[in-house]
């Protein structure tokens, strides 16, 4: 199992560093060249999430993301510190039916989210009052290099 | 890449050309732009989207910003893109309900032709 780990501080312009370096990595893994325009989209939705929360909550601390090879499978996990327990609260109220009446133009929790798992192959939400983890996973080929 | 954002106007339509990635560090210059657009009386807005490179939920809220706005106006505020990593996100959320999104520029030009 190889591991790059980065963390950065709750600035928007890092969230594109994120992208590029998430995106890097899954294809060095060997995910399918197809899927990386997802990995991109779902790595960019959750450090922009993370860093929306941050710059609420703690904008001095930093987020974490954590790259995996794992057993045939690109697995990303970013961590942020800003308490998330209103987020079963945003998800529960999200409905596409009416965007324009719920979605104001800033970025919104619950939104980003729901992007994620619509595009990622399996994810893992786990809110809390110390932060929030979001686990994604997307398949790679056994010809990929290692991540490290 | 970072994000160019370039406009002019056809007739009543006012044509927004959008270069680059639109993200939580380049959308809120688009916001602004639109904001300043609908501020100066321009309530039919096209946003040429084929040349975006990237396009998050940010990006998003703020084309969803920019069409409340003209609403309430009476005005419109649809899209040009035919990419479809970029329709992907607008499939996923519900959104190519929301907006009207056309094949190019001439095409949605002729479409709001008809409206007249």
């Amino acid at each position: 199992m190889a591991t790059v780990e980065l963390t950065f501080s709750a600035l928007p312009a890092h969230v594109r560093t994120a992208r590029l370096v998430a995106t890097a990595i899954a294809r060095r893994t060997g995910v399918e060249e197809s899927l990386l325009d997802e990995v991109r989209l779902a790595v960019g939705e959750a450090c922009s999430r993370a860093v929306e929360a941050h710059r609420l909550h703690c904008p001095g601390e930093p987020i974490r993301i954590e790259l995996r090879d794992d057993l045939g499978r690109f697995e990303v996990t970013v961590t942020d510190s800003a308490p998330s327990d209103e987020l079963e609260q945003e998800q529960a109220s999200l409905r596409f039916e009416d965007p324009l009446v719920q979605l104001p133009d800033t970025l919104m929790s619950g939104f980003g989210i729901a992007v994620i798992v619509g595009l990622a192959d399996d994810v893992q939400v786990y809110p809390s009052q110390k932060g929030m983890r979001i686990r994604m996973s997307w398949p790679a080929t056994a010809n990929g290099l290692s991540a490290v | 890449m970072d994000l160019k954002l370039d406009h002019h106007s056809e007739d009543r339509l006012t044509i927004v050309e959008v270069e680059g990635e639109i993200d939580v560090y380049t959308a809120p210059r688009l916001r602004e732009l639109l904001i300043d657009l609908v501020n100066k009386g321009n309530f039919h807005l096209l946003v040429n989207m084929e040349k975006v490179d990237f396009l998050d939920s940010t990006g998003l809220g703020v084309l969803v910003g920019g069409l409340k706005r003209v609403r309430a106006h009476d005005g419109s505020l649809e899209l040009v893109c035919t990419q479809e990593r970029i329709l992907k996100i607008f499939r996923i959320t519900g959104l190519t309900k929301v907006f009207g999104i056309y094949a190019s520029v001439e095409e949605a030009k002729e479409a709001h032709g008809s409206d007249k």
